[in-house]
């Protein structure tokens, strides 16, 4: 076991997106990620939602310090919302961007996406549907909640499936949604398995 | 004379209430239009225009020619008003409101001496105090001395007198009109190219965020009016984030309108508005940092996300005062608020995200220990709750008709946790499967009373 930890080589801080750069996040989790790469993105935030799309933020619910600094954006329509996320990746001063394109992302939205954000100096992290991603992406990131074996851990399994600059990974990690900070669990597979304490 | 005389006299008498605020926006029209025969015009009281009209009268032919001429152009407009040309404001006023007329230079005892002193501008209880003595008109007053009439019926008499009969000055105050934020520019030939145009609009705004800087304005919306050769008309209209007058950066916005524009055979004439003004003191410009560069660089991008969906798309959080889920937060249009900060009180969790409620079906229990949504199967693997929100009695909410709902934070065996609800005071759905009820009434879909409970998904835990 020492010498299992030992190998393995952990990078500093393995969820820190790539700046300058568009990613995606997708599954069921996907919001609770960005919310979670948003407490870590000091400066002005800006979530595009489609107008049609019913969940909204919830102010309340929202870790400490991102709702003031929160904009959404409600376009209509799949070319408004592509220009909104470019014309904001365009825009030096936010630093996060954080959209939900309906659609498919075609190779060159991607493109055009990355090229943006290249130009803006702002990251972006596209929230998808399951395999509606672009090949441009700078990572791609599968994310679910997990059931958590005792009432004061809130689990989530981040799966780096694609990394253009990286190696990938797959992590359980303890985030209560509030702080800036997670704790790592240990590995999928040896805390998956319920415990062994059930009468 | 009161409303009751005057129907005992004239019993079709049709009144209307005054309406002030209109008469006052008339006369302050009427005063701009004045300006026509004086420099300086004022309102005098809430019915009279008062002008200086020194050195004017011979522009237009004569004191009488100039009287002539505004009482016809006054008539021809439907207007009923009496004139008068005096020497100082005092006596003019009082000719007007007795008759009218014109008095001569040098005859200003002769020519008000018969007016009544009423017309002096004095309170009620002066004049009337003064035909108690048997003062009735302005010549009996004109050649007593000031000293014991002024111990008698007090400064404010004597001032009025005086200031009638020329002893003491009173000048006409016009107040300064309300500046216009509206430029324009006619061209000799017209112009067609994009690249034009906005050389033309950059040249009006210059001149306008002048004006608007000189008054310490700012412009909140800008309208830029284009006329055809052919007198068609094309308006560009455009909405700021924030209250500005930086020529430069107003510019930057109409490019896509002006894209837009369709120039037909050419455009002779641009016109440029500020439609929406507030006021903007002057800013100390560098020094500032980048903080201030990054706040303008943050409303240039809300400017134009908002000028292309539209600025109530452009949206803020802002905490509100209300328990209720759906109103505990408001979604204001980012351009006209500022960013609250939350108080992070400690309260129960609330979830990341929100949606209006969606059934949970095949729910049974309390709380559920599996249910449907979405198409997804759940079990219940650990329940916190309920916590019981009941609705605000007084604000009539229709999503809130059910009464109170009693939440429950669900983690689910699958993985998300989800904020569940309750309406216990409304009637569950029927599950006529379930409970065994006759065939007839399962077709009929009838509700069957407290055996069942509606159960809601509204949110989602990080």
């Amino acid at each position: 076991m020492q010498l299992d930890l030992r190998q393995r080589v952990i990078p500093a801080d393995p969820f820190a997106l790539h700046p300058r750069r568009v990613h995606e996040a997708e599954g069921l989790g996907r919001r609770a990620f960005a919310l979670f790469q948003a407490v870590r993105h000091p400066g002005p935030l800006v979530w595009i939602v489609p107008n049609h799309i019913p969940e909204l933020p919830m102010l309340r619910g929202l870790p400490r310090g991102v709702g003031e600094r929160l904009h959404l954006f409600r376009p209509n329509g799949e070319t408004d919302l592509l220009w909104c996320i470019e014309e904001t990746l365009r825009a030096a001063p936010v630093s996060l961007v954080i959209a939900e394109p309906s659609g498919h992302l075609s190779l060159t939205a991607g493109r055009r996406l990355q090229l943006a954000a290249e130009a803006g100096g702002t990251t972006g992290l596209m929230l998808i549907r399951e395999g509606a991603g672009s090949n441009a992406t700078e990572t791609r990131w599968q994310c679910q909640s997990v059931a958590s074996p005792s009432a004061d851990s809130t689990l989530h399994h981040w799966n780096l499936n694609k990394n253009k600059k990286g190696t990938i990974g797959s992590w359980m990690v303890n985030w209560n949604g509030a702080s800036a900070a997670v704790h790592m669990v240990s590995e999928a597979g040896q805390r998956h398995k319920p415990e062994d304490t059930a009468p | 004379m009161a409303l009751a005389d005057a129907r005992a006299i004239c019993p079709d008498l049709a009144t209307r209430a005054a309406d002030l605020a209109r008469e006052a926006a008339v006369l302050a029209s009427l005063r701009r239009w004045a300006s026509r025969y004086a420099p300086m015009v004022a309102t005098d009281g809430v019915d009279g225009l008062m002008a200086d009209i020194s050195g004017v009268p011979h522009l237009f032919g004569g004191e009488a020619d100039l009287r002539g001429d505004l009482q016809a152009r006054l008539d021809r407009a439907g207007l009923h008003a009496a004139t008068a040309i005096a020497e100082t404001r005092g006596a003019a006023h009082a000719l007007a409101r007795h008759g009218g007329g014109i008095v001569a230079d040098g005859q200003l005892a002769v020519g008000i001496g018969h007016l009544p002193v009423t017309a002096l501008r004095v309170d009620h209880a002066t004049a009337e105090a003064l035909s108690r003595v048997g003062l009735a008109c302005i010549a009996d007053l004109a050649h007593l001395p000031r000293a014991p009439l002024a111990r008698r019926f007090g400064q404010g008499l004597v001032l009025r007198l005086d200031q009638a009969l020329g002893q003491r000055d009173e000048p006409v105050v016009a107040e300064p009109d309300a500046p216009h934020f509206g430029v324009r520019m006619t061209l000799p030939d017209p112009i067609g190219l994009q690249s034009d145009v906005m050389a033309g609009l950059a040249r009006l705004l210059d001149r306008l965020c002048a004006k608007l800087a000189a008054t310490h304005m700012a412009a909140r919306r800008v309208r830029l009016e284009l006329r055809r050769v052919d007198k068609g008309l094309v308006v560009v209209e455009i909405g700021l984030a924030r209250a500005m007058r930086d020529p430069i950066r107003i510019a930057a916005l109409f490019a896509k309108g002006v894209d837009e524009v369709d120039s037909g055979y050419g455009i002779d004439a641009l016109r440029l508005t500020a439609t929406v003004v507030e006021a903007l003191a002057p800013e100390q410009i560098g020094g500032g940092g980048s903080a201030i560069r990054h706040e303008d660089a943050l409303s240039d991008l809300l400017s134009s996300v908002g000028n292309r969906i539209g600025f109530d798309r452009v949206l803020r959080l802002l905490p509100a005062t209300s328990l209720i889920p759906e109103r505990s937060f408001l979604l204001a249009p980012a351009v006209y608020s500022e960013p609250e900060p939350m108080s992070h009180s400690s309260g129960s969790l609330r979830p990341i995200t929100l949606f209006p409620p969606e059934p949970a079906t095949v729910a049974s229990g309390t709380p559920p220990t599996s249910f449907r949504w979405r198409r997804m199967r759940f079990t219940t693997l650990r329940a916190t709750g309920p916590e019981r929100i009941t609705p605000e009695w007084w604000f009539d909410d229709p999503a809130w008709r059910s009464g109170l709902r009693d939440y429950w934070r669900i983690e689910t065996q699958e993985g998300p946790r989800l904020w569940l609800f309750v309406t216990p005071q409304a009637p569950g759905w029927s599950n006529p499967e379930a409970q065994g009820w006759p065939a007839s009434a399962r077709a009929q879909n009838w509700p069957a009373p407290g055996s069942a409970q509606n159960w809601y998904v509204q949110g989602e835990f990080a």
